[in-house]
């Protein structure tokens, strides 16, 4: 992890969560801060909305780095529910695993998780970008609405279930497509966002390897020849 | 909401601390079930003295049990009565049944005691003395009731067969329907609560010869609705999940133990977590770890 030395260093064996956030939150804030022993809190670094730079050294718990804005967060360990959930902008790597609804609603920036993401991986994602270089779970990108997320493992069941515009890369297996969501041509235009996306996530997979899969916009208007379902 | 933790020991040298780690992580899911909680514990020599049937009794003063049953060993656990005898455990169970029909039985068995009380979680622990509890195994839930109201008997674990113990995160959807049916099969219910269901079903199958595994494979068949289940037995300690797995759990597995929790705060307490491996069990799949 960045060097210590320069940052402001929070412990939260000493100081709350609320502290460390209202320090993050407070006008002007040191650029460089590292955060020790997190201990499986939740909400740590969250609302952040400078360009600041965060190093959490251990396991967090739910909505870490919820709500950023310009920061860039790194978990130097595993996440729990619901990481960067509702991000506008900004970086949030997560080292190790993410527990579900990772990046759930989040409207833009970069979400990273180096392992594996659990169930509802960007789960209503509405413009944010979500590299995982593990596997997601079931009903990963459900009702995923714009943004792009990237799986280089395999993705449980139902993926892309009931989506409108995101867009999905899988290298590895799907294990099944959730209702409307199908898979696509990759054409050349795909071939270049996924690299520029793998490359932000400093990942070196080849774009070639993956799938694309998206909406088949069948959801979008009710079909009056299924009005006697009602 | 409500809170899980659970502690599988496979290092005997840990056995003295159990209490005292099943406390701290009790302490850490507070926040998830504020208003009431319970907790098992295997190999007690306290509360269940080696060779000694154990039944655990709510509904009634410690004194009213000793002078109901003289020479019987009695231990006052908050709102929870256990007590002790050498006895088999059916002959004590039908002492009791005869001598103090009002109570009710929480838990019953060999080497096995279950306390359960109304809340504050962390008050709760210091009132069952838990932090000074030995043995080899623990389960504790804090619960914030949804199905039934908040009483000792709501409380988790819910156990209705000899050494078994079920704790619940979630709520099961057709449990009437499930109570129905196996009221018509004969089954006793002392609730209206809805994980008691899920553990008589487990005890069911469990007496008509199913093991642990194939009784929670035929429960994710029949129970509809959301549940993360730490099921326990006298030699056993299993998790399962539901379909679509909302309710949180993780389990985290060293040499010296196997823990299960709803937050990776409560397994942050334990001695060697920085080595264990901790993964999230997958929906519908049953995870047994036996002694």
């Amino acid at each position: 992890m960045a060097a210590l030395t320069e940052a402001e260093v929070v412990d939260l064996a000493a100081s709350s969560v609320r502290d460390l956030n209202q320090a993050l939150h407070a006008p002007q804030p040191a650029v460089s801060w590292g955060v020790l022993n997190p201990r499986g809190a939740h909400s740590v670094a969250c609302g952040l909305k400078d360009e600041v730079t965060v190093d959490i050294a251990g396991h967090v718990g739910y909505y870490c780095a919820g709500m950023n804005q310009h920061a860039t967060v790194t978990v130097h360990g595993n996440a729990g529910v619901g990481v960067a959930e509702n991000m506008m902008s900004g970086t949030v790597r997560v080292r190790g695993d993410a527990s579900q609804s990772a990046g759930a609603t989040a409207h833009g920036g970069l979400l990273v998780i180096e392992g594996n993401a659990a169930a509802r991986c960007g789960i209503s994602m509405k413009g944010v970008d979500i590299v995982v270089g593990g596997n997601v779970g079931h009903m990963s990108a459900f009702m995923g609405q714009a943004g792009r997320l990237v799986v280089c493992g395999d993705a449980g069941d139902a993926l892309g279930d009931s989506l409108y515009e995101a867009r999905i890369y899988v290298k590895g297996t799907v294990k099944s497509l959730g209702a409307d969501c199908v898979e696509k041509e990759m054409r050349d235009e795909h071939l270049t966002e996924l690299a520029e996306l793998l490359k932000a996530a400093e990942f070196d997979e080849d774009p070639a390897d993956f799938r694309r899969y998206g909406s088949a916009r069948q959801l979008y208007h009710f079909k009056v020849d299924n009005s006697t379902a009602y | 909401m409500c809170g899980i933790v659970g502690l599988h020991l496979r290092e005997p040298s840990l056995e003295p601390r159990l209490g005292e780690l099943l406390t701290a992580m009790l302490g850490q899911v507070v926040e998830r079930g504020p208003d009431s909680a319970g907790v098992a514990v295997y190999g007690d020599p306290r509360l269940s003295p080696p060779g000694r049937a154990v039944v655990s009794l709510l509904g009634v003063t410690p004194e009213e049990v000793s002078t109901a049953l003289p020479g019987a060993g009695v231990v006052a656990a908050d709102a929870t009565t256990v007590v002790h005898a050498e006895l088999p455990v059916d002959e004590l169970l039908a002492t009791i049944a005869t001598a103090l029909p009002y109570a009710t039985v929480i838990g019953s068995g060999e080497g096995f005691a279950v306390l359960k009380g109304t809340g504050n979680p962390v008050q709760l622990a210091e009132s069952f003395g838990l932090a000074g509890v030995t043995g080899y195994q623990g389960v504790g839930h804090t619960r914030m009731a949804t199905e039934s109201a908040v009483t000792p008997e709501g409380a988790h674990p819910f156990s209705v067969g000899p050494g078994q113990c079920l704790v619940h995160n979630g709520s099961f959807a057709n449990h009437a329907t499930i109570r129905r049916e196996l009221r018509a099969q004969g089954v006793r219910f002392d609730s209206e609560n809805d994980s008691e269901v899920g553990a008589r079903f487990i005890a069911h199958h469990l007496d008509r010869g199913a093991d642990l595994e194939k009784a929670l494979r035929l429960l994710c068949e029949r129970f509809d609705g959301f549940y993360t289940l730490l099921v326990s037995t006298t030699d056993s300690f299993a998790v399962v999940r539901d379909a679509i797995a909302c309710k949180p759990a993780l389990v985290a597995e060293t040499d010296a133990w196997v823990a299960m929790a709803s937050e990776y705060r409560a397994l942050d307490v334990l001695p060697g977590i920085e080595n264990a491996r901790i993964f999230e069990p997958e929906p519908e799949e049953v995870y047994v770890w036996r002694r």
